[in-house]
């Protein structure tokens, strides 16, 4: 069953279409990423949900209720629809136990919610504490244990991490990952984070101007994006120029075996990780130059520029051996398959 | 729409009166010579406050000048001395104490406050990140504090300097007690004594032109991206100076100040008032005027926030030509002079509203065109302090928007439309030429009957009126400074 179902949902402001025609479906019980960079249109998507918004065009229900479309526009307090904003936004004039029962009714006061979803949160006893005395980490699981606290069918998170440094937003995604999946929440995550969206969510939906362009499992959306600018975005890509006939492709790094396409121009995708860096003297593999060479712990990312003038990117995952340095000659060669997406334009560039 | 209705009521008046009249009293002589000295002593005593109030906080603030909170306070309280009680206190102790240059300085030690608040909540709130940026550039601490503090503070500066311009331009007590002729005192005696309607109204007109120039100019000046805002990071305390040798004689003069703004009107209240409360049956009239006072002020300062309420919030939450004019819209309270808005509104009660004439309920209107902006600005200030995400988030937990008004909006915004309250009511004790000329036969306020005994030079009688005005309005005035954080810690260098 799904939670949360958005069809053909439009809003625009003046002439600007924000949303144009956006469906999402989210099944009961997970977690579905909407994942776009800024103005791509995902917090007016998220703000049409809750009710702070009148949709242009389009139905949205919660729970198989009808919120929104069809002339009807629920009041964002009857929609049962929780948000955990950028900044946290707790009450500051309240404690840390007055915020999280802030949507509870009387009933749900006096009974163990609040210490249960506080402990959710990993934030036991911290019921007295005032917001400002919380840090930025520990207020968002304040907001957080807020919204689930009287388990609404659904729970928005807009980019709600982004305001945190980087060690602290890995840690914060599992805490918020177990705490939802352990009360069986149902949410809708916004964010810009590529990294955030593939580790958190069972469903991820790339957004583009008002459109949603690809949704599907994090994997798929990873290994099989459904166009170059959805493979550059969702990660590092290595796009190619190529010519495609019989699920083989002709490109700089030579004959691939492709899917995805039929015959004819195309870009050539592949993932950095997917290029093999090989001492310059291998008998297999195209010559290349270190152009550029990131380290970044557990991997290094580098630029090399194939002797034909493409620049593509290379993952190494040993990096502490030999790696090599810029200006080094090396050769690359391609494991596994490549995807061709179809593309007139560059037809008798490099053929 | 309250606001507009009695300047619109003054511009019909005038029409009326025909263009030939209307240009003979515009055109006289007398007019040219009131004009030239209204702005000769606003332009004189607003330099004297941009002088004292910028090195006054400066010292307050950035220094380690000793007893600095207690100059602090000292430095704003003479907000709660009206220009008449500082007038009155000035005259009754120095003879022959009248002319252009006693009003210059009776308004300069009454209204540098008006520079010395903001100068010294801007000093305290500046960022001092872009001061410490400016050191490592190989700047200096007096290179910095001139190209970069000073110019920090800049906005709050001329903010200051417009007020002090405005209230000058629109005081009637300090001119009419040390007999200087400006449009105002003309404008009264006009009214009052031959009951020239046409010449009061034509002179009110003037004013309000003039001060209309005086806040266009200032708009004009001001640069773009003038108001410079803290660039993130946390609040730190600024880095106070070491004054070294100085440190005594810069107290000194602090000192000296006070002594004067304060000490000078303290003294000849304490010397009057062990005359006058002698009198028997004076402490019932006094006890009279000042239920009185209480009374005209709670029902002013009730209706002017209970109309503001709305249209601050409304400014903060939609932003727009609204929230923008709003700023400006401020300085219209110190802008219109009350005697102007009070002239108005006795034509409105006697031809429009005559229900309403001689009734408190005109009066607390008047108080309500006067000081409407300053509480709405405050109500809008307050808001900023319950940003919209918060009544988003209470809403999304399933609270209706009354609910979420109730425990939210307003707990956040109470202490801020608190001392905007508190500034409203300070503004209506203070306020004498509307009170004296709206209020109902026979009622009389601390402030009027201050006034008419220091008319006929009955200072004994005078003076229990005028310390308890002074002691009422301390109240609220000391509230603000606190506010303003003129008593904040800092560290030293």
């Amino acid at each position: 069953m799904s939670e949360l179902d958005v069809r053909n949902v439009s809003k625009a402001y003046g002439p600007v279409l924000a949303v144009d025609g956006v469906d999402l479906t989210v099944a009961t019980g997970t977690l579905a990423a909407v994942l776009g960079p800024s103005g791509c249109g995902k917090t007016t998507l998220l703000r049409c949900i809750a009710g702070f918004e009148h949709v242009g065009a389009g139905e949205v229900r919660v729970g198989g209720r009808l919120v929104a479309g069809g002339g009807t526009h629920l009041a964002p307090h009857r929609r049962r629809v929780a948000i955990v904003p950028q900044e946290g936004a707790l009450f500051p004039h309240l404690s840390v136990a007055g915020n999280v029962a802030y949507g509870l009714d009387r009933a749900g006061r006096r009974s163990e919610r609040v210490a249960q979803v506080l402990s959710l949160v990993d934030l036991a006893g911290f019921e007295d504490r005032m917001p400002h005395q919380l840090s930025g980490g520990q207020q968002q699981r304040v907001a957080l244990a807020r919204a689930l606290a009287p388990r609404p069918p659904l729970v928005l998170l807009d980019e709600p991490f982004s305001a945190l440094d980087a060690g602290l937003r890995a840690e914060l995604r599992r805490v918020v990952r177990a705490a939802l999946r352990a009360d069986g929440a149902t949410a809708v995550l916004v964010t810009h984070d590529q990294g955030e969206a593939l580790s958190m969510a069972d469903q991820v939906a790339v957004m583009r101007a008002g459109r949603i362009v690809q949704c599907g499992p994090p994997a798929d959306v990873y290994r099989e994006p459904a166009d170059a600018w959805v493979a550059s975005f969702v990660g590092e890509a290595v796009l190619l120029p190529g010519l495609v006939a019989s699920a083989r492709a002709h490109t700089p790094l030579g004959e691939l075996p492709v899917a995805g396409t039929s015959a004819g121009a195309a870009t050539v995708f592949l993932r950095p990780e997917q290029l093999q860096v090989l001492p310059v003297n291998t008998a297999c593999g195209v010559a290349a130059t270190v152009l550029r060479h990131d380290f970044h712990g557990h991997d290094a990312l580098l630029l090399v520029r194939l002797d034909d003038g493409h620049e593509v990117p290379a993952r190494i995952f040993d990096p502490t051996m030999a790696a090599p340095e810029v200006g080094d000659r090396i050769a690359v060669r391609v494991r596994g398959t490549a995807r061709a997406y179809p593309d007139p334009t560059n037809g008798a560039v490099d053929q | 729409m309250i606001a507009v209705l009695p300047l619109a009521y003054l511009a019909v008046r005038t029409g009326e009166a025909g263009w030939t009249r209307v240009a003979a009293e515009v055109l006289s002589r007398r007019t040219g010579v009131l004009a030239a000295r209204s702005l000769a002593l606003a332009g004189v005593v607003t330099a004297c406050c941009v002088t004292l109030g910028v090195a006054g906080a400066f010292l307050v603030t950035r220094t380690d000048l000793p007893a600095r909170r207690l100059f602090g306070v000292l430095a704003a309280l003479p907000l709660a001395i009206p220009t008449y009680v500082a007038g009155f206190a000035w005259v009754s102790t120095v003879d022959t104490f009248e002319g252009f240059w006693a009003a210059a300085l009776v308004l300069t030690l009454c209204s540098y406050p008006y520079v010395f608040l903001p100068v010294a909540a801007a000093l305290t709130g500046a960022d001092p990140a872009q001061e410490e940026v400016s050191r490592s550039l190989g700047r200096g601490a007096w290179q910095t504090f001139t190209g970069v503090t000073l110019r920090q503070v800049r906005p709050a500066v001329a903010a200051g300097a417009l007020l002090v311009a405005l209230y000058v331009l629109s005081d009637f007590g300090a001119v009419s007690i040390v007999r200087v002729d400006t449009f105002t005192r003309a404008i009264f005696t006009a009214f009052n004594l031959g009951f020239d309607r046409t010449g009061a109204l034509v002179l009110s007109t003037v004013l309000v032109v003039l001060t209309v120039l005086l806040l266009t100019g200032e708009t004009l000046t001001r640069r773009r991206g003038a108001r410079h805002a803290r660039t993130g990071g946390a609040g730190r305390p600024p880095v106070r100076l070491r004054l070294h040798v100085l440190r005594w004689p810069a107290a000194g003069l602090c000192g000296v100040l006070a002594a004067l703004a304060l000490g000078v009107p303290a003294v000849s209240l304490v010397r009057w008032l062990a005359a006058g409360v002698s009198r028997p049956g004076s402490l019932d009239e006094v006890a009279a005027a000042a239920g009185n006072s209480l009374w005209v002020c709670l029902v002013g300062t009730g209706l002017t926030v209970g109309l503001a309420l709305p249209i601050g919030l409304l400014a903060a939450r939609a932003p727009g030509p609204l929230a923008v004019g709003l700023d400006r819209v401020t300085y219209l309270a110190h802008a219109l002079p009350g005697l102007v808005i009070g002239l108005s509104l006795v034509y409105f009660g006697i031809n429009v509203a005559y229900p309403l004439y001689q009734s408190v309920w005109l009066l607390a209107l008047a108080y309500a065109v006067l000081f409407l902006p300053l509480a709405v600005a405050a109500v809008a200030a307050a808001a900023a302090q319950c940003p919209p995400v918060l009544e988003d988030v209470a809403r999304t937990l399933g609270r209706r928007p009354p609910t979420v008004f109730a425990t939210i909006t307003l707990p956040l915004t109470l202490p801020g439309i608190g001392a905007g309250a508190a500034l409203v009511f300070l503004a209506c004790m203070k306020e004498l030429p509307a009170t004296l000329l709206l209020r109902p036969t026979g009622m009389d306020t601390l402030a009027t009957k201050l006034w008419s005994h220091t008319a006929v030079a009955e200072y004994a009688a005078a003076a229990p009126y005028a310390a308890l005005l002074v002691g009422l309005a301390a109240v609220p005035t000391s509230m603000l400074a606190v506010r303003t954080g003129v008593l904040n810690s800092g560290r030293l260098t």
